[in-house]
């Protein structure tokens, strides 16, 4: 993979160029190592399409989704204030994101604190990047691969959006399989909520567990994520179930970037 | 006294902190239509739901005949509304008649799916004792009120045929209790008589009673799911609220200009979060008294369904036991509440329980009445984070990783770009 470049707002505006879009990478998307694997396909696939794109880098805050779901209102505003002058001095007025909780708070609830923009999740970016034809993707050595989509709370109930990741999927002809819950009635991959961060109190059985079982029981080639704490959870749950070999966790990003390389 | 318990439902209510909900009317009504009159959430579980709406419709249809039974009883007529709507009526009393008999099919079922079939959500221990009572008495009171409607019209129907001497008029049609006929030959006319009487009165009082009984049951949501709907949320669900008091605080923290010592900053104590019903807000307590216990949020509860404490349900039964406590303790003092001691956090609700939550929003989604126990979880974790510093110690990991490094996890944010030199 030669010729991707990753600039960051501040060096482009030095140049004189403004980008259209922010890519948000978020967190997870920029230290942890199976999240980073979606950042890195996400951003080729952004280089492969021509989008006009930068990245804040080490301006890049935590949006202080963690701290707000704890209960610490403090923290939270503290880290959305402090985004808040950095996007808004770039004049930023479009952001995708590969973190389902970063869209979130993003787009709900910075407004309110002076943050307004049009913030987009990855999935529905890629689905539009289809759509227009700047992104050609066939089956390839997708096809016919039976795939199961686990709906992240914060971009499905939280946002309503269902159908783009699903859409996309669709885009290459692979044999799209539901879980018995789904969509509005996704079973939670155990992460939200600041869970991610602290073990689970005492139940008879993990909630990550639960959901990779509801996942084996559709027989998936590929459970599909679109987040990357569901991610780890589910990555974690297949481990568990030593079907790792068999079954891989993907990213809806992940997919593509593997789509059309092929 | 139904109005007098509303008054105190009302004052209850209104312990609860403000909050703007009265925006965008037009959406507000669309959303109490669709959802409350509609029922529009109750048929995501089919069978349950399509019971749920022919008991719902009995209950409307029948208050119309209900009407009628009132204005006699007021003016003294027998079936006033008869000679004005002519077939009209036999067709009314034709449909409340099977109405009723479909409305007493489908309490039976609930009444079976409740007690005999073990359904998870109708065993959970938040509805052991009164709350599981509370249910099968409503169950009873229904299948009585509507034996006794159709006891009423099939010996209206008796004496119509038998007993001229009444001078009842000849109206209405009976499909169901024409079949209850036979049960009354052979009794004198007068008992007949005296049985559609008290079948009328006993009709009339037990619906009175009803009435009463549901400022103490979970029953109220026939009257609160319309404005628990109407004020309900219209934000996407993951949009948590901003606190106000934070922002000024936080605005000031980051303004090297302000004087934190200047007169001009209103000082006003307030406190963050909720430990008890006085912290919540308005729109909160009215979703505790709108609760139905049905349990629905607790079955979809990722939490629950792996065998956590947390149970959606039961912090809205928590919520409503807690503010009912503190206005029986208002009803005592004198209308001022005199501290008890308690309060909802701690000795309703456990930290455990809060904890538990991966705020999914799944409880929301589940709710056929838009009750939001999510927010008060939330409320309650603020409460022992930002006044009590007592979260569990990987979460104050979390925080102060993001306090210091703009992550939660300990990495430098100078490295936030190092990916990129992976590609």
């Amino acid at each position: 993979m030669n010729n991707i470049e990753i600039n960051t707002f501040s060096d482009l505006i030095r140049k004189g160029i403004t980008p259209e879009i922010l890519f948000w990478v978020g967190c997870a998307g920029s230290f942890d190592d199976r999240a980073k694997k979606i950042t890195k396909s996400f951003a080729t696939i952004l280089n492969q399409a021509d989008v006009s794109f930068a990245v804040l880098g080490s301006e890049e805050g935590c949006t202080g989704d963690p701290a707000k779901r704890a209960g610490n209102e403090f923290l939270f505003q503290m880290q959305a204030l402090n985004n808040i002058e950095i996007l808004n001095g770039y004049n930023i007025k479009k952001i995708v994101t590969t973190c389902p909780h970063c869209f979130n708070t993003l787009k709900n609830e910075y407004p309110e604190l002076g943050g307004n923009y049009d913030v987009i999740h990855h999935t529905q970016f890629i689905k539009s990047l289809l759509n227009d034809g700047r992104l050609k993707v066939q089956g390839g050595s997708f096809k016919g691969k039976r795939i199961t989509f686990h709906d992240p709370c914060y971009l499905g109930r939280a946002n309503n959006v269902y159908e783009a990741p699903r859409k996309v999927l669709e885009k290459l002809d692979i044999e799209l399989s539901e879980m018995k819950s789904c969509k509005q009635k996704g079973l939670c991959c155990g992460a939200g909520g600041a869970q991610m961060f602290k073990e689970s109190e005492k139940g008879n059985i993990e909630i990550n567990i639960k959901r990779t079982e509801e996942a084996l029981e559709t027989k998936p080639d590929i459970i599909a994520a679109a987040c990357p704490f569901c991610n780890t959870m589910l990555t974690d749950g297949v481990k568990n179930k030593g079907k790792e070999d068999e079954i891989k966790v993907m990213d809806i990003a992940e997919i593509i970037k593997q789509a059309y390389d092929s | 006294m139904f109005i007098k318990n509303v008054k105190k439902i009302y004052r209850n209510i209104n312990l609860g902190i403000k909050i703007n909900r009265t925006d965008n009317t037009k959406l507000r009504f669309a959303q109490m239509l669709r959802i409350a009159f509609g029922q529009s959430k109750m048929i995501d579980k089919p069978i349950v739901g399509l019971l749920h709406i022919i008991v719902y419709l009995g209950f409307l249809i029948i208050n119309i005949e209900l009407l009628e039974i009132i204005v006699d009883g007021i003016f003294g007529t027998h079936r006033a509304f008869a000679p004005f709507l002519g077939s009209f009526y036999n067709f009314l009393i034709g449909f409340f008649e099977i109405f009723a008999l479909l409305v007493i099919i489908s309490v039976i079922i609930f009444w079976f799916r409740r007690n005999v079939i073990n359904i998870k959500r109708f065993l959970s221990s938040e509805i052991k004792g009164w709350p599981k009572n509370d249910g099968n008495i409503i169950l009873y009171v229904e299948i009585i009120l509507m034996l006794l409607f159709l006891t009423m019209n099939g010996a209206d129907f008796w004496i119509q045929q038998n007993a001229p001497n009444y001078n009842y008029i000849k109206a209405g049609s009976f499909p169901v209790s024409q079949f209850i006929l036979p049960l009354f030959d052979g009794i004198s006319s007068n008992i007949v008589f005296i049985i559609e009487r008290a079948a009328w009165w006993l009709h009339i009082i037990g619906v009175l009673c009803f009435l009463n009984y549901l400022y103490y049951s979970k029953h109220l949501h026939i009257i609160l799911a319309f404005p628990n709907t109407y004020f309900g949320n219209l934000s996407p669900k993951g949009k948590f609220s901003n606190l106000k008091s934070v922002t000024n605080e936080v605005k000031m923290m980051l303004d090297p200009n302000a004087d934190p010592f200047s007169t001009s900053i209103n000082h006003e104590i307030s406190k963050f979060g909720a430990s008890d019903v006085f912290d919540l807000n308005k729109v909160q307590l009215l979703n505790a008294y709108t609760c139905t216990e049905c349990g629905r949020c607790t079955s979809e509860c990722p939490a629950n369904l792996t065998g956590k404490k947390l149970s959606p349900r039961k912090i809205m039964m928590d919520t409503r036991d807690r503010l009912e406590e503190v206005g029986r303790n208002i009803d005592l003092n004198n209308g001022k509440f005199k501290s008890d001691g308690k309060e909802l956090l701690n000795d309703y609700i456990s930290k455990e329980e809060l904890w538990a939550c991966t705020s999914c929003n799944a409880c929301v989604e589940a709710c056929p009445i838009g009750i939001d126990p999510l927010s008060i979880i939330i409320d309650m974790r603020r409460y022992l984070v930002m006044e009590k510093s007592d979260a569990p110690s990987e979460l104050n990991n979390m925080m102060s990783n993001i306090e210091n490094n703009g992550a939660p996890w300990p990495f430098n944010q100078m490295d936030k770009l190092n990916w990129k030199n992976e590609l």
